[in-house]
């Protein structure tokens, strides 16, 4: 609601509005920039990239003939020249955490990998790249350098990390910054990288709704991939790969111009998003959430370095299920950080009833419990709201100031709410100091609350119910970290297919 | 359809050539079915793309030519040597399959549509051949009858007739884009449809069209074709609902006055119409737009011109969240705290309002908690 508020005020006032007073996205300190294309009509066939971490030289790959199976493999290794070892740069120091309550130790990386991409397109690309790559074989018929399945292993790994709600490791650059502004267009037209930059960052002089409505013709700024415009693969790409099939020797010169102007707007455009991302001052839980991604990343190269199998074709049944399970927890997670860190964000669940701010009335902070066996203690507070109060007696509250506190809330009168308190009071008989709130004290409490919820225990995999097909007939497939090549699978893209001439 | 009907359809065009609907038009048509601009153009067979061009806001979609070469290419693959690859495919899928009949292309350039559509209803109305591509339909729409010139092979299998669909998308790993999968079912719908009321036509039993589609498309990254059953009796429900329910576009038409006309001038010796001209004319047709119609409707990008200030042009979605009201500056000046112009306004004036207050303390306050 409040969102949508900010696009009609974006929409009058001609420039995108903010929808956060943080930033809710960690922005790495040495991030890969990678802006793919890929030629129409095909499933993937890599056409160029721009990809690296220098903003002033990028590296230009370029796939001369899309449809020819060894320039493709070509690209793939060029790509994993540039990829690894970035990859391989984010393992350096590590740093220890405590695990299972402080009796182990785990060791994670400093740092890890930041891979921007425009659009979720090029996260569809890095991921269709990833399952075209990682099952290749360094023998056999068609071997490939090792360094290619290695490739198709991480950006799996990237593609798989950035359905995780609140990963930073694979950042889709439209969805980053439409995250944080609202634009006076609709989320259609923000999918364009260059009309959602030009709403949140016009030029000089220009209001944001005019610069987009510039930027959205392809013949001057084209789109930011993967698919390129069909006006230029008509007049420029399809003449050009004709004449690098006849063998012209100005050829390859001359796509590879072609193909960079495409590219480098939005090449530009991405770094754009970055130092805007990069401007905003980050929320509290920022960085907690990149020292998951951090784990995940160490756990993933650890995976790798002891030979693990690249991902599977499919999930097993307990896979997806863990799976699903994870996203779900993941999700409503980063829904709370969020509100907790944002109040911008957090208007927005008390315009929807879920939360409300008020100001303490009356504080019973010493009240006791004794109803129960032993004597427990549990204050009550009355706050006083102007926010519309519906939520029924018994619900769980949060503070977010005091995330280790619970609430109840015990009863609703007019404009007053009285909440009872367990926790985070510390361990006497009394409460530690502020950790009640006193009389006059501004209070917001919110439904949202991270109650521990026990991961379900889903059976292994050797006991799939039947309800969900039975065991895997393939083991290692039905292991989440398992999976191997199927027999009789064709390789990679089918041999390059003749142009038709016209 | 009536003579008056026809004849003012065809003022609504003007001497242009009426453009032809394919089953993709009329899948928009009952995506957006309220829009009564695309109706009556659609109906009269405007050339919306020279419309729309001729306007200023030219339509910005077209197909790539390596994906026009890679689909013509799939489709010959598909259909090589007197379809081996499709009867082997349908074998394969539909258990006891028996396609080893004659094969016709029923794709004649030459013959007019009447006779056309006679030959598609006497082959496809006997049993004696297994299949038949390019078969000319005819389906009523908005109470007039259209002509679709669909890209399909009917299939005839245990005496039922299956829509065959190539499409050039991949099916990857068993799964394919949900968003082309399901605009594929829409439009192999629109052809069941058709050939329902083919063989209604010619007297024979409609529901020996079945349901169950078959749609052929590559697998994973090669070149190999892979065939998935699409049940379509969902689509075929909604969008036999959706055409009985479009406006008729003879009441369209009442509505419009009696000289209305899109033509563009020009021809014959006439003089150009000003694009202005045009403009206005299109304005007293009424569009319904919405950010979709950009990837659907070659006239989207006036549409959207015109719809500039309105909340439609922020998408459904916002607009609902904004309680319906119409104008963004009604929902800004609801937000300052105006009286609602429309009582029926008054409950989405007071949560404008205080989502307005709320934004504007959020805002303005430190990101600071106050404990």
């Amino acid at each position: 609601m409040l969102s949508a508020l900010a696009r009609a005020q974006a929409a009058a006032t001609g420039v995108a509005q903010p929808l956060t007073t943080v930033g809710h996205l960690h922005a790495a300190a040495a991030p890969l920039v990678c802006v793919p294309l890929a030629l129409a009509g095909e499933t993937l066939a890599p056409l160029a990239a721009l990809v690296g971490t220098d903003r002033a030289a990028p590296r230009l790959l370029v796939v001369p003939q899309p449809r020819n199976r060894d320039l493709r493999f070509a690209f793939a290794a060029a790509l994993a020249a540039e990829v690894l070892p970035y990859l391989d740069a984010r393992r350096g120091a590590t740093e220890d955490v405590p695990a299972d309550r402080g009796r182990q130790v785990r060791v994670r990386y400093l740092d890890a990998p930041q891979v921007w991409v425009p659009n979720p397109g090029g996260v569809e690309f890095v991921r269709l790249l990833g399952r075209s790559l990682r099952f290749r074989r360094t023998d056999g018929e068609h071997p490939v350098p090792a360094a290619v399945p290695r490739l198709g292993c991480w950006l799996t790994f990237l593609a798989d990390r950035a359905e995780l709600p609140g990963s930073a490791l694979l950042v889709a650059a439209t969805a980053a910054l439409g995250a944080h502004w609202a634009t006076g267009q609709s989320a259609v037209e923000d999918a364009h990288l260059p009309a959602l930059l030009a709403w949140i960052d016009p030029p000089e002089g220009r209001t944001g709704a005019g610069a987009a409505a510039a930027a959205e013709d392809p013949a001057v700024t084209p789109p930011a991939g993967p698919a390129t415009d069909p006006a230029f693969d008509r007049d420029v790409l399809a003449p050009l790969v004709a004449a690098y099939d006849r063998g012209a020797p100005d050829a390859p010169g001359r796509l590879a111009a072609a193909l960079r102007g495409q590219l480098t707007p939005a090449w530009d455009a991405v770094w754009r998003a970055y130092d805007l991302l990069a401007a905003l001052p980050p929320g509290a839980t920022v960085a907690a959430r990149w020292g998951q991604d951090r784990d995940a990343f160490t756990g993933y190269a650890a995976h790798l370095d002891e030979g693990g199998l690249p991902q599977p074709r499919h999930d097993s049944a307990v896979a997806a299920a863990a799976r699903l399970h994870r996203l779900e927890r993941a999700a409503a997670t980063y829904a709370l950080q969020r509100a907790y860190d944002d109040p911008l964000v957090l208007a927005d669940h008390r315009l929807a009833g879920e939360a409300f701010r008020g100001e303490v009335v009356l504080a019973d902070p010493t009240r006791v419990d004794d109803s129960g066996r032993r004597p427990v203690l549990r204050p009550r507070i009355t706050v006083r709201s102007a926010d519309p109060l519906h939520l029924a007696p018994g619900t769980a509250l949060c503070a977010p100031g005091r995330p280790k506190q619970r609430a109840t809330l015990v009863s609703v009168e007019g404009r007053d709410a009285v909440l009872e308190l367990r926790g985070g009071m510390g361990r006497g008989r009394t409460p530690e100091a502020g950790s009640v709130p006193e009389v006059g004290e501004v209070v917001t409490y919110t439904t949202l609350t991270d109650a521990f919820a026990p991961a379900p225990a889903f059976p292994a995999p050797e006991d799939t119910p039947w309800t969900h097909g039975g065991p895997p007939a393939d083991p290692a497939g039905g292991d989440p970290r398992g999976g191997a090549e199927v027999p009789g699978d064709p390789p990679a893209g089918a041999p390059p297919e003749p142009v038709p001439a016209g | 359809m009536t003579d008056t009907v026809a004849a003012a359809l065809a003022r609504v065009r003007g001497p242009a050539a009426p453009v032809r609907h394919n089953a993709r038009t009329i899948a928009a048509l009952t995506g957006n079915p309220d829009c009564r601009r695309r109706a009556v153009l659609d109906a009269a067979g405007v050339d919306k793309t020279a419309l729309a061009q001729y306007v200023g806001h030219p339509a910005r979609y077209g197909q790539s030519p390596f994906a026009i070469i890679r689909g013509h290419a799939f489709e010959a693959r598909v259909k090589a040597d007197g379809y081996a690859a499709l009867r082997a495919l349908v074998a394969a899928k539909l258990p006891g399959a028996d396609v080893a009949g004659p094969a016709v292309d029923l794709g004649d350039g030459g013959a007019d549509n009447a006779a056309r559509y006679a030959r598609t209803r006497a082959v496809l109305g006997g049993d004696e051949v297994a299949l038949a591509d390019h078969p000319l339909l005819r389906l009523s729409v908005a109470g007039q009858h259209v002509y679709l010139e669909p890209d399909l092979v009917a299939c005839r299998v245990a005496g039922r007739l299956h829509v065959v669909e190539v499409k050039s998308f991949p099916v990857l790993d068993g799964r394919a884009d949900p968003a082309k999968v399901a605009a594929a079912a829409v439009q192999a719908a629109v052809y069941v449809l058709g050939l329902r009321e083919l063989r209604a036509a010619g007297g024979a039993d409609p529901d020996a069209v079945a349901t169950d589609a078959l749609l052929v498309c590559p697998r994973d990254f090669g070149h190999e074709p892979t065939v998935a059953v699409l049940d379509l009796r969902r689509q075929v429900a909604v969008l036999r609902r959706q055409l009985r329910r479009l406006a008729r576009v003879a009441d369209l038409l009442a509505d419009l006055p009696a000289d209305f006309t899109v033509d563009l001038g020009g021809e014959g010796g006439a003089p150009a119409r000003p694009p202005g001209a045009v403009a206005a004319a299109l304005a007293r047709l009424a569009a319904r737009y919405t950010p979709d119609c950009l990837a659907a409707c070659e006239l989207a990008y006036h549409c959207r011109a015109e719809a500039a200030g309105s909340t439609a042009a922020l998408g459904p979605a916002v607009r609902e969240e904004l309680g319906g009201v119409p104008d963004v500056a009604a929902v800004l000046a609801y937000a300052d705290g105006a009286p609602p112009a429309d009582p029926t306004q008054a409950e989405a004036a007071a949560v404008l309002r205080r989502a307005a207050r709320l934004r504007a303390e959020a805002l303005a306050g430190a990101a600071v908690w106050e404990c």
